[in-house]
């Protein structure tokens, strides 16, 4: 009897890395940002100032879930940077330098202090690294507060400004703050999407998995905190050129690493457009709540409470997960042509299980 | 005199930051979780007692019976409510919720009692000293360091000589393996939840009787407990007490030398012994804790 081996041809594997959905939040992404800049010439300066803070914030949860939700590293300091930032442009202007000029360069500054600093926190894993940066933080505080120059302990304001037309001066602020701010998200978006991303999703979603395919993440891991170090430290020199004056207890205060936490695990941590939400309902939240002063904060923190608690993959996660929604794909979609065995029941690799890594684990 | 006078206070307050730092220490060695809200734990035991003592007029040491007994219930809630449910998310998940309830402990102390500071009137004991050689010991410092002592002393005998602290470390060690000889992991984890937060509710009492507390202290606590166990050597209870002296003596030769930059150089030999000895000064001591 003479059989006939039929090897099948192999499958063809096809990876997707893009959806129609992608396109359309890029699209509506554009027309967003373009809407945005126009806003100064539409709506009372009030608006303008409102919207500065929104963007510091959206500019915040962006870097700060990129290191939590991403490199895995839970820093309570990155206040540290935050105030490092703002007290980077009073220095800078000092010093001569256009006032709107050194926001992105007190993000440069700030990323050139994560560098080193880096070296010494990254000798401490998990939860000790979360207090190490906090350690960190205070030493910043501790040391602008012993500059005469800069206000020492009771602060200072921003003058390089003050003869510039109020009007038009928030209209640059916002500018400049929405310029850093499509900056961030863009090139957050894309250093998530690169082979940095996706070796950082891989050690994230299942580290022994990672490692046995020989992915290392220490140099990726650091590349990120000093790149979202920059980025905290561009949303505090936006903050400052918005409110004009930085005191170091408030601009190096941890009550900026709550609002980081809180819009990540409200939004959705550890996925790219999560942050953003949670940005914007922080916002919302402000603006209804902020005369309330402590109960505020005490709301924020009983809100994340219940939140990492009951709904861990906070407001995007869940709808990404149930709807299959993705504004910002970082996945890699593979999809398998039809198994001989299970014809027809095409094997699909659904961008919610890269998203939201929890299900391998209940 | 004046700098032998400054490394003695500095011991005798590496007492406070070794409390602290007990438990802190305790909780991060079984259940591997940083509890962030460690120190405003602390803080919450230190103005529920001033709350029974001054407020309601309770006997000093029935108020911090009842704020002690309180903390460990609260612990052991904290375990069951909080970290319990969370072991299945991320990892940072448990830690980013300690931090929340961190962010509520201390805002809702301020509404409450109001930012001024207060402190727990200890009468005579608490301004008592003798000298030593012209050298000052305050009577309650020195208790203070006693009870931490006898604290870190217990605990370590606990987790060495009784099936109590088999358990324990068992279960810190290999969570899994120990359930399968029978032990009950999430009890375990409980009662050394339970522990951790009532030797925090101890010292958060020492604290305010030693000095003037305000509602929102508990971070400053929680990092100078954390920075004692890292200068210490993690895993070593021994260490904690030494990192704890350290910290203190740095904080206040610091001080002398600047009275406003004792905290600072406590944070700068911290950042010094991460930079030079990052395992601690008394790594690989033998009890895991």
């Amino acid at each position: 009897m003479s059989a006939v081996v039929q090897t099948p041809p192999a499958p063809r594997v096809q990876v997707v890395r893009w959806s129609r959905t992608a396109s359309a939040s890029v699209a509506g992404f554009a027309v967003l940002v373009a809407v945005a800049a126009a806003v100064p010439m539409l709506f009372v300066p009030l608006v303008g100032n409102r919207l500065t803070a929104l963007l510091a914030l959206v500019v915040l949860a962006v870097t700060w879930n990129a290191l939590a939700g991403y490199a895995g590293l839970v820093s309570v300091g990155q206040q540290g940077f935050f105030g490092l930032g703002a007290y980077a442009v009073l220095a800078l202007s000092d010093l001569g330098v256009n006032a709107y000029l050194s926001v992105p360069l007190a993000g440069v500054v700030c990323a050139l202090v994560a560098l080193p600093s880096s070296l010494l926190l990254f000798r401490l894993r998990a939860g000790q690294f979360a207090i190490g940066t906090w350690v960190l933080a205070e030493v910043f505080r501790l040391l602008v507060s012993r500059v005469p120059q800069l206000g020492a302990g009771t602060g200072r304001s921003l003058t390089s400004t003050t003869g510039v037309d109020p009007a038009l001066r928030q209209a640059l602020t916002y500018w400049t703050a929405l310029a850093m701010t499509v900056l961030v998200l863009v090139g957050a978006f894309a250093l998530l999407r690169s082979r940095v991303g996706i070796r950082l999703q891989a050690v994230r979603d299942d580290e022994n998995a990672a490692r046995s395919l020989g992915v290392g993440v220490t140099g990726e891991k650091r590349l990120v905190f000093v790149l979202g170090s920059g980025g905290a430290g561009v949303a505090g020199a936006i903050t400052l050129t918005n409110s004009l004056t930085a005191q170091p207890d408030n601009m190096f205060g941890v009550q900026w690493a709550a609002l980081m936490i809180f819009m990540v695990v409200i939004g959705g941590i550890g996925a790219f457009e999560g942050p953003i939400i949670g940005a914007v309902l922080l916002f919302v939240v402000q603006q209804l709540f902020d005369g309330l002063g402590n109960w505020y904060l005490v709301g924020l923190g009983v809100l994340a409470v219940v939140a990492t608690l009951s709904a861990p993959r906070g407001v995007w996660g869940e709808l990404a997960h149930r709807r299959g929604w993705t504004a910002a794909p970082l996945f890699h979609d593979v999809r398998w042509p039809a198994l001989p065995l299970a014809s027809g029941a095409a094997a699909r690799h659904d961008a919610a299980d890269t998203t939201v890594r929890e299900e391998g684990r209940r | 005199m004046r700098l032998l006078d400054a490394v003695v206070q500095g011991c005798l307050l590496g007492g406070q930051y070794a409390l602290f730092a007990a438990g802190l220490s305790l909780m991060f060695g079984v259940l591997k979780v940083v509890n962030l809200a460690h120190g405003d734990l602390g803080i919450l035991a230190a103005f529920a007692a001033i709350g029974l003592a001054a407020g309601a007029g309770l006997p000093l040491a029935l108020a911090v019976g009842v704020v002690l007994v309180g903390m460990l219930g609260i612990g052991a809630a904290l375990h069951a409510g909080l970290l319990a449910r969370t072991t299945g998310a991320l990892p940072q998940i448990s830690m980013i919720a300690t931090f929340g309830l961190s962010v509520v402990i201390g805002n809702a102390l301020q509404e409450v009692f109001s930012a001024d500071p207060r402190a727990l009137d200890l009468g005579w004991f608490g301004t008592a000293g003798v000298s030593l050689g012209g050298i000052s010991v305050g009577l309650l410092p020195a208790a203070v360091l006693a009870v931490a002592v006898l604290a870190l002393t217990g605990l370590h005998l606990a987790l060495t000589r009784t099936a109590f602290g088999r358990r324990v470390r068992a279960t810190a060690d290999d969570p899994g393996t120990a359930a399968l000889v029978g032990v009950d992991a999430r009890r375990t984890y409980l009662v050394v939840t339970a522990l951790a937060v009532g030797l925090a509710g101890l010292a958060g009492v020492a604290y305010a009787a030693s000095s003037l507390v305000t509602p929102l202290a508990g971070p400053s606590r929680l990092i100078f407990a954390f920075e004692a166990v890292v200068i210490g050597g993690l895993g070593s209870l021994w260490g904690t007490l030494l990192g704890a002296m350290v910290l203190g003596v740095a904080q206040s030769v610091g001080s002398v030398v600047d009275p406003s930059s004792g905290v600072l150089v406590g944070h700068l030999v911290f950042l010094m012994v991460l930079a030079t000895r990052p395992a601690g000064l008394l790594a690989r001591a033998r009890v895991r804790a």
